[in-house]
């Protein structure tokens, strides 16, 4: 069982926390649940939809063949009644018109005015497609009351149950039984990872789609204790991140691509500094100004060397919520470890895509810092930056040991921290930097296979593709074709191991991403000379779906 | 005057002999004696320039950062460990320039920083180009037919910006100046302290004897709360030039601004422990 649910409407209406409420009542339900929004950059009027998809089985990717349709806007029929099923119901308040026998009319605005609350039109609509949908009205009571004060609560009871009586039932609900889970966003769940890994300082400047990471992690602040500042721009807020951390604590800034561009010289200064720092880039697609509430994965490359110079860095991105959080902890404790720069990429459409995942399990997390004490170091001859073998130096906090004072230089410095203009220093410093590089490609894993054990076609993608892959390897598999998928998670230094055995046997390698020029495919030749013969690519700002990968392999490729 | 040895260390200076620099180096020192300080409480933080080296000359913590960057790690850093003293010394160029945006909203947030401008009135490190506080018409190595942009006026800025501590010094009087800065580093909140320095290389016009022949000092019966009498004040420049705290404003400083910062340990001192995030995941249950 799998239904798609599109809510279409113009900013302003209340979509969202109708879309919120509706996940929740499906989730606690049991159900497995997906759901995306699609906005525009504005405040009021325009056109957005948010599709939620639910299921007994667990979903990973959005679909438009659509079961309802929940219009509060004439355009919800211009955009998207021709993805509406055969058996379809399009349901909508009598101010959008639709001649259709799939259109059910409901007087929402009506009833909610003789309830008393013109605002709970929506909840309206929302006992109307759980009645269409053959479900019971539990857990709905529940989800109103932790939502509202009892007076707004009662009101929008009221509201579903006038709905759900207005009625009749057209579908056939299994029971749900997914238990232990969390629905949660890519954003909130780098956020609350972010938290558990214990960041004590957040800063950063709005810039869409990443706020909501600062966003989250400022409701928090006080429960939480730490601060999260507001920067005047994204220059100030990565240059604060770094003289907290350079002071001791863990540290976090995170933007989209304009942000991080200008953040670009201050990742070198982290690098030549040896000061841990996780910038997590929400991507959107550029370039400049771009589209500001869509989404692309067109800042790879862009990231890979970004900064003037040459410093060791780490960029992984991540796939689904729950990766993302367990990502974001681990990112930290890799960035305390070798004191080094590391980037976490996600984009607009993870960053807003609410998810059903396992409930995250904080029994198994630490936070390993690799300060070292009074006891740790040779007072004396402590030197902050001094060469050793592995190249990493042990790091004090600062004012903390009696005798001891630690300088940090953006110029090319001795083992002391000063400036220095020496050949000899300079090569000894630039190895020690980038040495570490060798330590962390130990401890990086490899990407996730799916598919066919002996496929002859090698999808590959990174990060938020991981569900679309995932779901359309599956459809292949079932027309019988020979398809397996590989999905980067830690992209930079790139894991080649799986990426060289499969390329070995397969006929071809497709690569599906969401930008032009095919930035991981570029990515492996550079790395290890595999040449990928197919893309898949998109860069319209709008995430390639299953069902999209699926027709567009079988066109293009297969 | 002397001050705590501590506080030296071996590293070679690089400014030019006669540099204003000097001056502003040993009332640093001589004003981190007086104040009974210990290096590892103190943190130095600067940006790119000839000033911005000075963290390299002094035995404290230093953070040598990004051109115009000095202020915003200075802020990371001051809101994490409450009990460093975060003084940040850089240059014209650095400080009004580069990183001006920075000196604006640091003003507003009045973090309890302590910002030492070595106003030379040039560039110094790129040898000789007009700064942000060159005067009008000044003929530089780059502007050789004079400067065609206005002076900015530091203290009438800081003061409009409602900073909580504006002072003017110079560095040809180590005496006043280590009062100047000894008074900042006290002040609870955001001070700004322009330090008027002779570019002995670069800046042929605002020499020492320029600065000895035009200062003069605000005496006991100035008011530096009176927030017109301080703008009317900061106005005067050409043949005298006021030195002194100029202007002060009570305001609640920065971390003082987070109730449930206050009375606790520094965020660096926090133990650390990933269960108590477990709490957060109650709303998306």
């Amino acid at each position: 069982m799998r239904y798609n649910i599109l809510i279409g409407g113009s900013a302003g209406q209340g979509m969202d926390t109708f879309s919120v409420l509706l996940e929740k009542i499906l989730k606690r339900k049991g159900y497995y649940v997906f759901s995306n929004k699609d906005y525009m950059s504005r405040v009021r009027g325009g056109h957005n939809f948010i599709q939620i998809r639910f299921s007994t089985e667990p979903v990973y990717s959005y679909d438009d063949e659509l079961d309802i349709i929940i219009g509060f806007d004439q355009n919800t029929v211009n955009f998207h009644s021709d993805k509406l099923k055969e058996n379809g119901v399009f349901l909508c308040d009598e101010n959008v018109k639709w001649e259709d026998n799939r259109t059910i009319t409901i007087p929402m605005l009506k009833i909610a005015k003789e309830i008393g609350h013109a605002r709970v039109f929506g909840t309206v609509g929302m006992g109307a497609v759980l009645k269409i949908l053959g479900m019971s009205d539990s857990k709905v009571d529940e989800v109103f009351e932790t939502k509202w004060e009892k007076e707004t609560s009662e009101s929008n009871k009221e509201a579903f149950k006038r709905g759900y009586h207005y009625v009749e039932s057209r579908f056939e609900s299994k029971e749900g039984t997914a238990e232990n889970t969390i629905l949660i966003n890519g954003n909130q769940a780098i956020a609350l990872g972010a938290i558990a890994g214990g960041v004590s300082f957040y800063s950063a400047y709005p810039m869409t789609p990443s706020t909501s990471i600062m966003t989250y992690i400022s409701s928090k602040e006080t429960e939480a204790n730490l601060v999260v500042e507001q920067a005047e721009d994204e220059i100030a807020a990565i240059n604060m991140a770094i003289g907290a951390s350079f002071t001791g604590v863990r540290t976090m800034t995170g933007t989209s691509g304009g942000g991080f561009s200008l953040m670009t010289e201050a990742l070198g200064l982290a690098g030549i500094t040896e000061i841990p720092l996780v910038v997590a880039n929400v991507q959107r697609p550029g370039p400049a100004t771009g589209l500001p509430t869509r989404t692309e994965q067109s800042d790879l490359s862009f990231i890979l060397t970004a900064s003037h110079g040459e410093i060791p860095r780490m960029v992984l991105a991540v796939k689904d919520p729950e990766d993302a959080f367990y990502q974001t902890v681990r990112a930290l404790n890799i960035a305390d470890k070798y004191q080094m720069l590391v980037i976490i990429l996600n984009d607009q459409y993870l960053a807003d895509a609410t998810q059903t995942v396992d409930e995250f399990n904080f029994d198994n997390l630490s936070i390993d810092r690799h300060i070292a004490t009074a006891s740790d170091i040779d007072l004396e001859n402590y030197k902050r930056y001094e060469v050793t073998e592995s190249g990493i130096t042990p790091r004090v906090i600062l004012g903390k040991i009696e005798g001891l004072t630690v300088i940090a230089d953006s110029d090319e410095h001795t083992e002391e921290g000063h400036i220095t203009e020496s050949s000899e220093v300079r090569i000894e410093q630039m190895q020690k930097r980038m040495k570490r590089m060798d330590l962390l490609r130990e401890e990086l894993i490899e990407p996730d296979y799916f598919g066919d054990e002996d496929p002859e076609t090698l999808l590959i993608g990174w990060g938020s593709m991981y569900g679309g892959l995932r779901e359309a390897t599956e459809l292949l598999q079932k027309d019988g074709h020979k398809v397996g998928s590989l999905v980067f998670g830690d992209i930079y230094p790139l894991p080649t191991n799986l990426l060289e055995q499969y390329s070995k046997s397969v006929k071809t390698i497709v690569n599906v991403e969401q930008n032009y020029t095919g930035q991981l495919a570029k990515l492996i030749r550079q790395e290890t000379g595999i040449h990928c013969e197919k893309n898949i690519l998109k860069y319209d700002g709008r995430q390639l779906y299953a069902k999209e990968i699926y027709s567009r392999i079988k066109e293009e490729v297969l | 005057m002397n001050y705590n040895k501590e506080f030296d260390n071996n590293t070679e200076i690089s400014w030019c002999p006669g540099c204003g620099n000097f001056g502003i180096l040993n009332a640093l020192k001589i004003s981190f004696t007086e104040l009974d300080l210990s290096p590892k409480d103190i943190l130095v933080v600067s940006g790119i320039g000839q000033a911005a080296k000075t963290p390299h000359f002094i035995n404290v913590n230093g953070f040598n950062g990004l051109h115009g960057r000095g202020l915003p790690s200075a802020l990371g850093a001051k809101s994490v460990n409450k009990s460093l003293k975060v003084i940040v010394t850089s240059g014209d160029g650095d400080s009004y320039g580069e990183g001006g945006n920075h000196l604006i909203h640091n003003i507003r947030r009045n973090i309890d920083i302590t910002h030492l401008v070595h106003n030379n009135q040039i560039y110094g490190l790129t040898k000789g180009q007009g700064s942000p506080t060159t005067a009008m018409g000044q003929s530089t190595t780059l502007q050789s037919d004079g400067m065609k942009v206005d002076p900015i006026n530091p203290i009438s800025t800081a003061i409009a910006l409602g900073c909580s501590f504006v002072a003017r010094s110079f560095s040809g009087d180590i005496n006043h100046l280590k009062e100047m800065i000894k008074a900042g580093i006290n002040h609870k909140g955001y001070a700004l302290i322009d330090i008027l320095q002779p570019c002995v290389t670069f800046n042929r016009i605002n020499t020492f004897k320029w600065y000895k022949d035009r200062i003069y000092y605000l005496d006991s019966e100035y008011d530096p709360f009176n927030k017109l009498k301080a703008f009317e004040k900061s106005l005067e420049w050409d043949d005298n030039i006021p030195l002194g705290i100029i202007y002060k404003e009570e305001k609640i400083e920065f971390l003082d601004r987070f109730p449930h910062l206050k009375g606790k340990k520094s965020l660096v001192d926090k133990s650390l422990d990933p269960k108590e995030a477990e709490q957060f995941i109650e709303e998306f249950i």
